[in-house]
């Protein structure tokens, strides 16, 4: 069976959660090879974990050369392994920079590329990939017609599946030029940890838009019992009421959550863009005319600070 | 190193509060709906003048460059009306349909027809592909390095330092002239363009150019050229009207707590 490389998302070794959801794709092809660019001394805890999710094989590249330049060393990376296993397809998280390795990658091994994946299915020796386009308006059946298939997949496209991999362990010596070592991450300040799951991984969102006035307590209370992250619409980031990164739209964060409730959240265009993928949709809004009840699964209309208080205070009792 | 040229890169797009829709083939109507300059190339554009005018020292000239039908050359006056220096519209029946993969090799060989410039900017992602992966692309194209999605810029001599908002940290991100540049819509606001911007535009100038200027094949471009392909594009269907409860005397937390129960989030 044809290996399936999966570029190993992680934070210091850290694995995230997109990473199990790219494995449980990668073995609906072929036979998932994780491959880790990371510290040494993470290697083995991060080889036991991916294994767990069905890794057959784990690629360690060392990032001691590497560590803090961008993008450009670790296409190169993928792009040998490419060429030394010739895989059946490589999966990369749709993050920002996936997404770039993945644009580099395509250049160098002369590869169609599929970005924002929500699904990637087998047909037949197909491998038939699904996009969300136009604030999600239209659904795009694609696949890649040259080279070998990179496909960037968006946060909760699959479920991860537990599952024992053979994981064997292949320590990998990468080449890496000189001229991909240039742009570098002079410094960086970790996201403050908030204790709830990240905006775009997260089974549940709860977000708060103008309507909330700036007074965010109602919507983290909810949050904090649905064990949901908290988002924010344009509006209440321009307001200066929560910083962008809690933004979700067009150029923000694009969400699929399980479940989105949008508190005082019109709903404009932008916002429906980051969000109208979502599986189940709930909105609580003063304005019954506001274009986010066209969206809703279930909508209520009335004062948030009155709505969401109550619902969590039901909410905390029920679960005792 | 000084800077003496910067790319802008500008796209047009359907504007998306119109009806945006496909044609048989499968590939974006880019004729027959209203379109624009894409909302966050303003912000490329932006960024391009205010580095040219925070080192007027040096003789900086800031070109704007588009690839897309006739239609397009909006977006390139657009960016003239704004402050742009010149214009290149790379304009062939050829590219239409072609994926990200072409539109780089396109850009690619414009920008070297032109002249590889020491900076080349775009913006977070077009309005309506959003692939996002365009500047990586150009800049595997091109040799360069990249900085992407900066929310602050800041240049000085041949070094560029940005700040972003990193999928797991905040960074400031280091790289040296050449490179290629995208920045955000954090970036700062883009400025309408005056009066006399607008006449001015008028007389600055627009080169067009073809693939065979460029010395790009027409086999290398175009929907046939495409890496991949798009089997079926499906309308999302409607949303099902969804219940809707007015809120009277906590009714509403009632209904929703009975909502989220039956479908088991709580």
């Amino acid at each position: 069976m044809s290996e399936v490389l999966v570029l190993v998302d992680h934070v210091d070794g850290a694995v995230r959660k997109p990473t199990y959801e790219l494995l449980a794709i990668a073995k609906r092809i072929g036979s998932p090879s994780a491959v880790f660019i990371g510290g040494a001394d993470k290697a083995d805890a991060v080889a036991e974990a991916v294994k767990g999710y069905g890794a057959d094989k784990v690629y360690v590249v060392d990032d001691a050369e590497i560590k803090g330049y961008l993008v450009a060393p670790k296409a190169e990376v993928l792009q040998q392994l490419a060429e030394k296993s010739s895989p059946a397809a490589i999966l990369i998280p749709a993050s920002a920079e996936g997404k770039e390795i993945a644009g580099r990658l395509a250049i160098k091994l002369s590869s169609g590329l599929i970005t924002d994946a929500v699904d990637v299915q087998v047909n037949g020796d197909e491998i038939v990939t699904t996009q969300s386009v136009f604030a999600g308006n239209f659904t795009v059946d694609a696949k890649v017609v040259k080279g070998t298939p990179i496909i960037a997949v968006k946060p909760n496209a699959a479920a991860p599946e537990q599952g024992d991999g053979a994981g064997a362990v292949e320590q990998f010596a990468a080449a890496i030029s000189d001229a991909a070592k240039t742009a570098q991450i002079v410094a960086a300040q970790p996201r403050q940890a908030t204790g709830r799951p990240e905006l775009t991984e997260a089974a549940i969102v709860v977000s708060g838009g103008r309507g909330t006035g700036g007074d965010f307590t109602a919507v983290e209370g909810l949050a904090d019992a649905l064990g949901a992250a908290v988002g924010a619409s344009r509006a209440a980031v321009d307001s200066g009421w929560k910083p962008h990164t809690f933004q979700v739209g067009q150029t923000g964060k694009v969400v699929s959550p399980q479940l989105y409730v949008a508190n005082g959240i019109s709903g404009a265009i932008q916002h429906r863009a980051g969000m109208q993928t979502s599986k189940t949709i709930v909105a609580v809004n003063k304005d019954e005319e506001a274009p986010i009840f066209e969206l809703v699964d279930f909508g209520v209309v009335g004062d948030l600070h009155a709505v969401l208080p109550a619902v969590t205070a039901e909410i905390n009792k029920r679960k005792g | 190193m000084t800077l003496s040229n910067i790319v802008v890169l500008v796209k047009y797009v359907p504007d998306a509060t119109g009806d945006r829709k496909f044609e048989a083939d499968n590939t974006v109507d880019r004729v027959g709906v209203d379109g624009l300059l894409s909302e966050l190339d303003e912000y490329a554009v932006e960024q391009a003048l205010q580095i040219k005018e925070k080192r007027a020292d040096e003789e900086i000239t800031v070109t704007a460059l588009t690839v897309g039908p006739a239609e397009a050359e909006a977006a390139v006056r657009k960016a003239l009306q704004m402050g742009a220096d010149k214009a290149v519209h790379v304009q062939d029946d050829a590219i239409a349909g072609s994926d990200a993969v072409a539109t780089s090799l396109v850009l690619a060989k414009a920008i070297e027809k032109i002249g590889v410039p020491e900076l080349v900017v775009g913006g977070l992602a077009s309005t309506d592909g959003g692939l996002s992966v365009v500047p990586a692309m150009l800049a595997e194209r091109l040799g360069l390095p990249q900085v992407t999605l900066a929310a602050v810029v800041e240049t000085q001599g041949d070094q560029v330092r940005i700040k972003r908002d990193g999928d797991t940290a905040t960074e400031v991100v280091g790289g040296t002239l050449p490179l290629v540049l995208s920045v955000t819509d954090q970036s700062g606001e883009a400025r309408y363009p005056s009066f006399k911007g607008i006449m001015a535009a008028k007389k600055k100038p627009l080169e067009a150019l073809t693939l065979a200027d460029i010395g790009v094949d027409a086999s290398e471009v175009g929907l046939a050229a495409a890496w991949t392909k798009v089997d079926n594009v499906t309308a999302r269907p409607p949303r099902t009207a969804g219940e809707i409860v007015k809120d009277e005397d906590g009714s509403g937390a009632t209904a929703l707590v009975e909502f989220l129960a039956s479908k088991k989030f709580i």
